[in-house]
């Protein structure tokens, strides 16, 4: 029987086999041993019809609660944000998206310098000058930060903040257990990164100092406190952004950062159940050599004309094979394409007023929630699009509450430390209405 | 003509988007968080109307090549025919517009996807368990080494080695040395094949595992496999499976049937999710059961009512990446399977090593063939005739451009001098290949009688050969204002 995807027919098969003189194409799977090979077919389900694999697949995607139809206040490393329409329309052009990695650089000039442009970007956002071509997520650049602080300063500790992300902690010491780096917590206190502990645990056995801004709950870090005293050590400042935040916030590579990494999923990529994301990566020029994964360069052609490669290939797994700097080969192109067309959409004076909207919005919200009894705000902190409240009563309850109103409620933190139990995280991105947050108010004031 | 970049075609106040409205009263920015975290210039960023940013954007895709444009033939990276059924399933709102911390009764059309999709894969492969999360193949490999680390350890042994054949992807040792290994490079026989006796020289107590391509890179099933595994289990070691070349196998042989202890996949690979120009992809990585309960954190299952999430796992390796792997890729794998089906699966298989193996034959007359025999998925052609005439491999590959072809991998496997190694896989026609052989014998021609032509190519593209010496040389990485 034919297949869509398989456009030899039986006549083309029979052609072919005459061609290599043999009768039939199990006498090519001889080289497999005989006991080798699958006597009896696999456990799986006939074919499909597109019709029946539409009707089948959107019976999934309806047993799932969608952001569409209800307004979601839940963000801790992945947020609701709006992206315009030209955003996919341009990325998922299939020149792009069914190219394989630009190493022929003469019939890839597109990507290669739409990749170009998102370093550039991210460059800009950051205030660091090399950036590479993506990671797959922010918790794995997160911990490739980590691992090429030690290779860049030949020593195998780091301290982390409390305060980061509980899965980037999580992935961060599997990366370490693998190259034997000893990963030292710095504690939070009052819901930020303890500097009084941090000065006293920081010696120079250290190759970096680990925060995230904002921080896990929302944070905002003073960066240039934490810069020196780990200057100070002659260890590498690492700071994991919310790019978004930037918008307004001053840059880490101004405030001392070595390396600035983040989860690029705000910058123009849908929620999709966690990935694929992309990790976002930049550091100073004198660790160029160190980055891990790809990077676009601009070169000339033999004509003198602009182009663009990939570059600095020598520290990477193709070549330098177990000396490498990193495993890292697929990457996150296409998401990082999405995350330039972004930017480029948003544009210059967009993105400050999307950050601006962002903070607006979600001070709004903490200012009601504020005002009534019962609800705590345990942590008085500065903080940009995301925050933490406190309520009488168990946070599984209150978020029952909010999806009988079609509201997805916050991150319930009791579930990554006990301590913290009655404790909701809460984002509220551009896209959350005053009719929606004042909505989300009164159901929680209902409910305690 | 040189092409712009966008912060070229910027204009101060122009702009593509309309930003959300302040619905809320609003307040002085420097009230809610003081001045000195404020930046006091606005990011650096485009400024163009939404009509310069399409045509920038389609102006760059013009000058790119996919397995849209045309034939692909990347040994080892099988670059099939991506379903565009599949883009529209993963776009479908219920996957993409779901948050990955939602409660779990939110999500469960999601989590039975995964379910699912983890079976039919460990039913594949003859696996026990399979585990989504990895990102990408490298990202599966290293996973993979994590869990045979941990599963010595918890054996009380620190085993130190992993032997990798020097037929093997870059990955592999790279990913071996990130989790922590020593490498050891076992040589291949004259078949292409692994070396016993020098396979039998590395096998001691400090030997992790061996990691394997089968068939390898080489595109040469490696017969000698269950002797292979018998050793290295004897050794006390684990037998690792590079999953790059399943495409050849799948619906006709299971690594698991061949004594592999741990196998990671390319789902954009052998399960057609696009390569997206680098990336996403996605490594879900499978394992035999005595390595299961070391899976990374969470895995999914089933009760009697309900799809869930389980982190309660001690022995776990723990987290390798954020929340639960690439769902949307694995989203389009899941849709492939279901459209291919146990029969279609076989046929990929089929078709993709008779198109191979119909490659081979009609080009060895033309180019050398330094392993004759049959091949899998792939095979390797060395440029040693042409070279006498000074063209090389590479020249060959840009001559291709010329005629409208995506080259072969080249210069690998690094044991073939001028290496070129060609994967047509199943989604290519007859027609086209024979086109293709036809360019390659012209392309030979054209090395005896021209061969200046041969290593001036390209002619056609937009760019001729780039000077890659001194992008490396003197590297410039993002654009600045100055720079022209």
């Amino acid at each position: 029987m034919g297949h869509r995807f398989i456009p030899n027919t039986d006549k083309d098969r029979i052609a072919m086999l005459k061609d290599l003189g043999i009768d039939s194409v199990d006498k090519l799977f001889e080289v497999i041993p005989e006991g080798l090979r699958i006597q009896d077919a696999l456990h799986i389900n006939d074919s499909m019809t597109e019709d029946e694999l539409v009707s089948h697949m959107n019976k999934l995607a309806n047993r799932n609660t969608t952001t569409d139809n209800n307004a979601i206040f839940l963000g801790a490393g992945a947020y609701d944000h709006f992206i315009p329409s030209v955003v996919k329309h341009l990325a998922f052009r299939s020149e792009f998206y069914t190219a394989y990695t630009p190493y022929q650089p003469e019939i890839s000039q597109g990507i290669l310098q739409a990749i170009f442009e998102y370093q550039t970007m991210i460059s800009n956002l950051t205030g660091l000058e090399v950036v590479n071509a993506s990671m797959y997520d922010g918790q794995t650049a997160l911990a490739e930060a980590a691992t090429m602080a030690c290779a860049s300063t030949n020593r195998k500790k780091v301290l982390v903040s409390e305060a980061i992300h509980p899965e980037a902690n999580d992935t961060l010491r599997l990366y370490c257990k693998g190259q034997s780096i000893e990963v030292i917590e710095i504690p939070a206190i009052n819901g930020e990164t303890d500097l009084t502990e941090l000065a006293s645990l920081i010696t120079e056995e250290f190759a970096a100092v680990i925060v995230q801004y904002p921080n896990f709950f929302g944070g905002i870090e003073d960066l240039q406190t934490i810069a020196d005293v780990a200057h100070s050590k002659k260890a590498l400042f690492i700071v994991s952004v919310n790019p978004i935040a930037l918008g307004l916030l001053q840059s880490p590579g101004e405030l001392g950062a070595d390396i600035v990494v983040g989860e690029g999923q705000p910058l123009g990529n849908s929620l999709s159940f966690g990935g694929p994301y992309l990790g976002f990566f930049a550091t100073s020029k004198q660790f160029m050599r160190k980055l891990p994964g790809r990077i676009v360069g601009q070169t000339l052609d033999g004509n003198g004309k602009r182009g663009y490669v990939l570059t600095l290939q020598a520290r990477e797994q193709h070549i330098r094979r177990e000396k490498a700097t990193s495993n890292i080969c697929s990457n996150q192109a296409l998401n990082a394409l999405l995350a330039a067309i972004y930017l480029a959409a948003i544009g210059k004076q967009g993105f400050a007023e999307l950050a601006n909207v962002n903070m607006q919005k979600a001070h709004y919200l903490s200012e009601r929630l504020k005002a009534i009894k019962g609800i705590e705000m345990p942590y008085n902190m500065l903080f940009f699009n995301e925050f933490v409240i406190k309520l009488p009563v168990e946070i599984g309850y209150a978020n029952q509450k909010l999806r009988e109103q079609n509201i997805i409620g916050g991150y319930d933190l009791g579930k990554v430390d006990v301590a913290l139990e009655n404790h909701m995280l809460i984002a509220v991105t551009e896209r959350r209405t005053k009719e929606q947050m004042d909505q989300f108010v009164s159901v929680l004031e209902a409910c305690i | 003509m040189t092409q712009s970049l966008i912060f070229e075609i910027s204009s101060e106040n122009r702009r593509a988007s309309t930003i959300p409205k302040v619905d809320v009263p609003a307040q002085q920015v420097d009230k809610l968080i003081p001045a000195k975290y404020l930046r006091t210039q606005p990011v650096d960023l485009p400024e163009v109307s939404e009509v310069d940013l399409v045509r920038h954007y389609t102006a760059l895709s013009s000058r790119n090549f996919g397995v849209d444009n045309g034939f692909y033939p990347l040994g080892s990276c099988t670059m099939k025919y991506n379903p565009k059924i599949n883009e529209d399933m993963a776009n479908l709102a219920g996957f993409a517009n779901i948050h990955p911390y939602q409660e779990q009764n939110t999500v469960q059309g999601a989590l039975q996807l995964m379910y699912e999709l983890a079976s039919d894969l460990a039913e594949i492969t003859g696996m026990e368990q399979v585990s989504l999360q990895p990102a990408a193949g490298a990202h599966g490999e290293w996973t993979g080494l994590m869990m045979i680390r941990a599963y010595h350890e918890s054996r009380g042994e620190e085993r130190k080695k992993v032997l990798i054949p020097d037929t093997a992807h870059g990955t592999n040792p790279a990913s071996a040395a990130v989790a922590g290994f020593d490498i050891v490079t076992i040589k291949s026989n004259e078949d292409g094949g692994v070396d016993l006796d020098n396979l039998q020289q590395h096998l001691d107590n400090q030997v992790a595992a061996l990691m394997l391509t089968n068939p390898g890179t080489l595109g040469i099933f490696e017969k000698n496999i269950t002797q292979i595994a018998g050793l290295v289990h004897q050794a006390g070691g684990l037998l690792y499976y590079d999953g790059a070349n399943l495409n050849a196998i799948i619906g006709k042989a299971r690594p698991g049937d061949m004594g592999f202890d741990v196998v990671h996949l390319n789902l954009h690979k052998t399960f057609a999710t696009p390569h997206g120009g680098g990336g996403p992809g996605a490594g879900p990585v499978g394992v035999a059961k005595h390595l299961v309960p070391f899976l990374p954190v969470p895995r999914i299952e089933k009760d009697e009512d309900a799809y869930y999430l389980n982190y309660d796992l001690p022995l776990s390796i723990g987290k390798v990446k954020g929340f639960y792997g690439n769902f949307g890729v694995l989203v389009r794998a899941y849709a492939y399977i279901k459209s291919m089906g146990r029969e279609g699966l076989q046929a990929v298989a089929e078709n993709a090593v008779l198109n191979a193996n119909y490659l081979m034959h009609s080009l060895k007359n033309y180019y050398h063939l330094p392993f004759d025999q049959t091949c899998m998925h792939e095979f390797v052609l060395s440029a040693t005739n042409q070279k006498k005439n000074g063209v090389r491999a590479l020249d060959i590959a840009k001559r291709l451009l010329d005629y409208g072809y995506h080259p072969p991998t080249i210069y690998f496997p690094l044991l073939v001098d001028e290496a070129m190694m060609i994967e047509p896989t199943e989604t290519e026609s007859k027609e086209t290949l024979d086109q293709f052989i036809k360019t390659m014998l012209t392309i030979a021609q054209e090395a005896e009688d021209n061969p200046e032509l041969v290593n001036s190519a390209p002619q056609s593209t937009v760019i001729s050969r780039l000077d890659e010496v001194s992008a490396a040389r003197k590297p410039i990485v993002t654009w600045k204002p100055d720079i022209e």
